[in-house]
Order: structure tokens, then sequence, then C-alpha cells
């Protein structure tokens, strides 16, 4: 078993869910309680990832994040090497990747809010963040739980992002799944199945723990 | 110390509703002023404005020397700028939290250990000590709105917005919890608008009282004023209560109360401890007119009087009638004309004791 790739694997996946939280949480925010006419559009934009072919979503973050991208220069500019093909860029595409399957379920355990207890948490002096922090991610608990390990499990198996963002540099970029790929070339079954095997039982374990903490509330496809 | 309020807003639900209210008070330092209205009149959106969680179109709120809405100016305060003590109808406690918690949630920005004084003075005053680390869905009914009320009140807001405080309450508590929730809103010495739509609670709670209809404010004054001097029709219609009276309890025995009014006794049925001092209420549809020396009825009280004025509504009339004090019947018109009713002419009303509803009383300053 390729020990450096599952631990490349399991870094990334913990830091995309670890960013999901911060970012998501007020991305879901967003899209739970504002009001504007529009926000369908954004809504779609996040829900991309899950009908987009991998490849065409890391064909467009690798233009995004290439050299001759306002992005990538500046990048490039700030941190002294380009961002495709290393670990960050990875990151950042496994986040805009994953993005839905986070945002989805916190945004779902939001709608479930009462209302009037956030109108009743305003009036009692406590601003909307700290009605978001104290209050309402509180009562989404499950929600919240459910989109981090999804989230985490989705960056688990992602394959064609990888290959088209991140390339296949041992150590750097080669995960799991990749590795696996490689060893099926390299027709060293053997070695395959061990590592598919393992990222089997981790994928499986991470689904437990979503449909443990939602007993009936909530099917693991993040569909509203 | 006394607060001017300025409410003049709009507000419209295409279809529905258009909330229109033009309205200036001043509130004393322990005012309660009643809207009153039917359900679907409003009167919850215009609360709502008041706390900041509803966004008129245009309008003006002002309250003391602060401005909380300016459409014009473009001023927006936000209901966490603003100052008040809210409590929703259904009282929103917070389910993760306990009763201590709840009552602590408002409270970040003060220092532990006053937070701490607070949160114990709010358990005694509201007798909530025991309570502290129980959950809101293990209290009762009463106990969840005196968590509520402490929620509110802990902050020490300059203003109490309470809506339709008793509605999640079964009947009995109700008319319990009101005579206890007047002493506590008069003890605690700060303005309070109640939303109700049960002229029971309104002449309970209520110093003053804006009658509201169609989004619309109909009229201003104290209970006692709007619900026996309604100012048209369409008040009449929407307090329900033709008649309200100050009365003296004088004996009560076996379930009848006997009450004075204007030296008129009157027997009602006794439901609750009232006290002495009550307000007597008598819906014109309850009174039954007869001529005199009808004989005996099952009604226990026969009140002679005169016709004073008949006010015809289509196939109803409402007649004014003084008994010894003013009493309002609804009759038919066919029956107006067999008893040939005129103004001047000598009648008994006849009520039954159940129909006569004892209200404490409790007479304040009004303002």
């Amino acid at each position: 078993m390729n020990w450096t790739a599952i631990w490349l694997t399991l870094k990334l996946a913990s830091l995309t869910s670890f960013v999901l939280l911060l970012i998501g949480l007020p991305i879901a925010y967003w899209v739970s309680f504002s009001r504007w006419r529009w926000k369908f559009l954004v809504e779609s934009v996040v829900a991309l990832p899950l009908v987009l072919p991998p490849t065409v979503i890391g064909f467009y973050i690798l233009i995004a994040i290439g050299p001759h991208s306002p992005i990538g220069r500046l990048y490039a500019d700030l941190v002294g090497h380009p961002l495709p093909f290393t670990f960050e860029g990875l990151l950042f595409a496994s986040v805009l990747y994953s993005l839905p399957f986070a945002v989805q379920p916190f945004a779902s355990a939001f709608d479930q809010v009462d209302r009037r207890l956030i109108e009743a948490s305003w009036t009692l002096g406590v601003s909307k963040v700290r009605t978001l922090f104290k209050l309402i991610v509180p009562l989404s608990t499950a929600g919240v739980i459910t989109g981090t390990v999804l989230s985490f499990a989705h960056t688990l198996g992602e394959f064609g992002v990888v290959l088209m963002v991140g390339g296949n540099i041992e150590g750097e970029t080669r995960t799991v799944s990749v590795d696996i790929y490689d060893e099926v070339q390299a027709l060293n079954y053997a070695g395959a199945a061990k590592t598919a095997l393992f990222l089997l039982a981790v994928s499986y374990g991470v689904l437990m723990v979503v449909y443990a903490v939602n007993r009936s509330a909530w099917a693991v496809w993040p569909q509203r | 110390m006394a607060a001017e309020m300025t409410v003049n807003i709009r507000k419209s639900f295409p279809g529905r509703l258009t909330v229109d209210v033009r309205l200036t008070l001043v509130l004393g330092p322990s005012t309660v002023l009643i809207l009153f209205g039917p359900s679907g009149s409003g009167k919850t959106t215009i609360l709502r404005c008041l706390a900041g969680l509803e966004w008129p179109e245009e309008g003006l709120i002002r309250f003391v020397s602060q401005t909380w809405l300016d459409t014009a100016q473009n001023v927006r305060v936000s209901p966490q700028d603003r100052g008040i003590g809210y409590m929703p109808q259904d009282y929103a406690l917070f389910p993760i939290y306990t009763v201590a918690g709840n009552i602590a949630y408002g409270l970040g920005d003060l220092p532990a250990c006053e937070r701490e004084r607070r949160i114990s003075e709010m358990l005694e005053l509201l007798q909530l000590r025991g309570l502290e680390h129980v959950r809101p869905d293990q209290l009762s009914g009463g106990q969840q709105q005196r968590v509520a009320l402490a929620r509110a009140i802990a902050r020490r807001p300059q203003l109490l917005l309470l809506d339709e405080p008793l509605s999640a309450l079964d009947t009995p508590t109700r008319s319990r919890l009101c005579g206890e929730l007047r002493s506590l809103l008069k003890q605690l010495a700060l303005p309070s608008i109640v939303v109700t739509h049960d002229w029971a609670e309104a002449l309970t709670l209520g110093d003053l009282m804006a009658v509201i209809g169609r989004g619309r404010v109909l009229q201003v004054g104290t209970p006692h004023e709007v619900f026996s001097r309604p100012q048209d029709a369409e008040v009449a219609r929407i307090v329900g209560v033709e008649t309200v009276a100050r009365g003296r309890l004088i004996d009560s025995s076996q379930g009848l109360a006997t009450v004075e009014v204007d030296g008129v006794k009157l027997t009602a049925l006794c439901t609750e401890d009232t006290g002495p001092d009550v307000f007597v209420c008598i819906r014109a549809e309850d009174v039954i007119l007869e001529p005199v020396g009808a004989g005996v009825t099952s009604a226990r009280n026969h009140l002679p009087g005169v016709v004073c004025e008949i006010t015809s509504r289509g196939a109803s009339a409402q007649v004014r009638l003084d008994c010894g004090f003013p009493l309002t019947a609804t009759v038919t018109r066919p029956a107006l004309e067999q008893l040939g009713l005129a103004p001047g002419v000598p009648i008994v009303a006849a009520v039954k004791a159940g129909a006569v509803h004892l209200i404490p009383r409790r007479d304040s300053q009004p303002i």
C-alpha cells in the first residue's frame, strides 16, 4: 500500500472539510436567509459540481489558477511558484469541487431553524453573526456534521479534478484514487486491491457517521 | 419619565391588507398600551415594525428621542439596537438552552458577575427558582411564558412588546395569569405594548387601548372609554362588548355574585376571584327586552329602564337603554316594531347571570 498517497489524501480531505466549514457556513447562511430575487443564480453555481464532469471542473480551475489568469499571476507573484500541480492548487480545486456537498446540507439544516427563534435572538441584542454561531449552528448540528463529513468523503474519492489540476506528483498531488489507477495501469492488481479496499473501508465508515447522526432525517445525496 | 412615541407607517401586503398607522402617544413609566383588533387586522405587523422585525415601505417611528425608522432619511435601526424587550406569541424559547441559559442569552456583553446577578434577579422576580437547569420543553405553558418574559426584560429594555402574551395558554390558566401579568407589568416600571384580541385581557391589562381594524387605528382611549363609547359601528363590532360599567362586588355565594352598578344590583356567575372592584361587561346580543310586567323568566336580572336611543343596523337595531346605568341591547327589526320601542318608552331588560361578565378592575391613573 502506498502510505504516502494515503497520508496525502487524508490530509487533503481534512483540510478541504475544514476550509469548507469556514466558508460553507456563511455561504449556506446567505443561501438560506437571503431574500434576493436572483438568489437561484448563485445557488445553481454552488450546485454545478454535482452535475459537471470532474474533468470540466478541473479544466476551468486549471485555467483560472494558471499563470495566464489574474489569480494565478497574483499567487505566483506572492508565493514564488504557480498554483497548478501543487498541493495548494489541489486543495483549492477540492474546495470548489466539494462545495455543494457542504453548503447544501448546511443550508437545508438552516432552513429548518424556526425563524421566530432567530428574530427573538436579534431583539435580545445579539448580532446576526453571533446569532449564527450561538443559535443557528447549534440548532443545525446534524446538518453541519453531515456537510463536513460528506465533503471529506467526497474529497477522498475525487479523481478527475486531481488529474487535471494536481497531476500525479508523488508526495505532492498523488492521491489514493490516482495511485490505484497507476497500479492498475502497471498491472499491479494486488497493490491496487489493497489500496482500494482501504478507500472502501474509510468511505463506508464516513457514510455510517452521516446516517447515524441523521437517522431518517436526510438522504446521503444532497438533494433538497 | 414619560415616553413619547410616534408611529407613522405604511406597509402593504398585496391583495390582503395595507397597514397604515398614524399614532402619537405619550406613555407613562408603566403604561400598558393595548393594540386590540381581530386576527388579520394588522396589529401584530405594527408590533413587529416597532421591534424592527418588519420593515414598512415608508414611515417614521420615533421613541422618546430616538428615531428607529425614517424612510425619508433612510434611517433603519436594527432590532438589536432598539433597546426593546420582545415576546412573540409562542414565546420562541431557545430549545438548546436551559431556563438560565435563555435568560442569559442576551446578556453576553455584561461582565460575568453582573450577568449572574441579573439572572438571579429574574429567577426571583418571575418565580422561576429551581427551574434554572430545566429545558423549555419540560416547562408548563405558564412557566414558558414567565421564562420568555424574564428573557425579554433581563436586558432592562426601554419598551416591552408582547404579542398575544396569553394566547398560548389554556383558558383557566389564562385568566389566572392575566392578573399576574398585570401586576408584573406595573411592577416593572417600563412602558409596554400588548397585542391582544381578547377583550377581557384588554380590560385587565390595559391603561390605554388602540383599536385596530383593517390596518388602521380606529380609536384610542382608555379601555373603559373605548368599550363603553365606541366611536362608530366598526369599533363597536370589533370590541364586541357594548356595555362596560364600573361595578362593586357586594356578595358572592354558591357561585353567584351580586354586583352593584350605579345603585343597580346585578347577579352574575362568579367563576374566579375578582376582588371587590370589577368591570361589568354585557354584550348587546345577550340582552333581552321585554314589556313591563312580563312576569318571571329564568333570567336572573330584570332591569327596568327606558329607551334612550335606537340605531338601525340593517336587519337589527341597537337600543341604548338607561337602566340606572347605560346598557345596550341588540334586537331585530320585527321585535322593535312588536314591542313598540321608541325613545322614552319604559322597558325591562332581562340578562342571564351567565351573560354578565366580571373583569377584575384595578383603577390605575390613566397615563
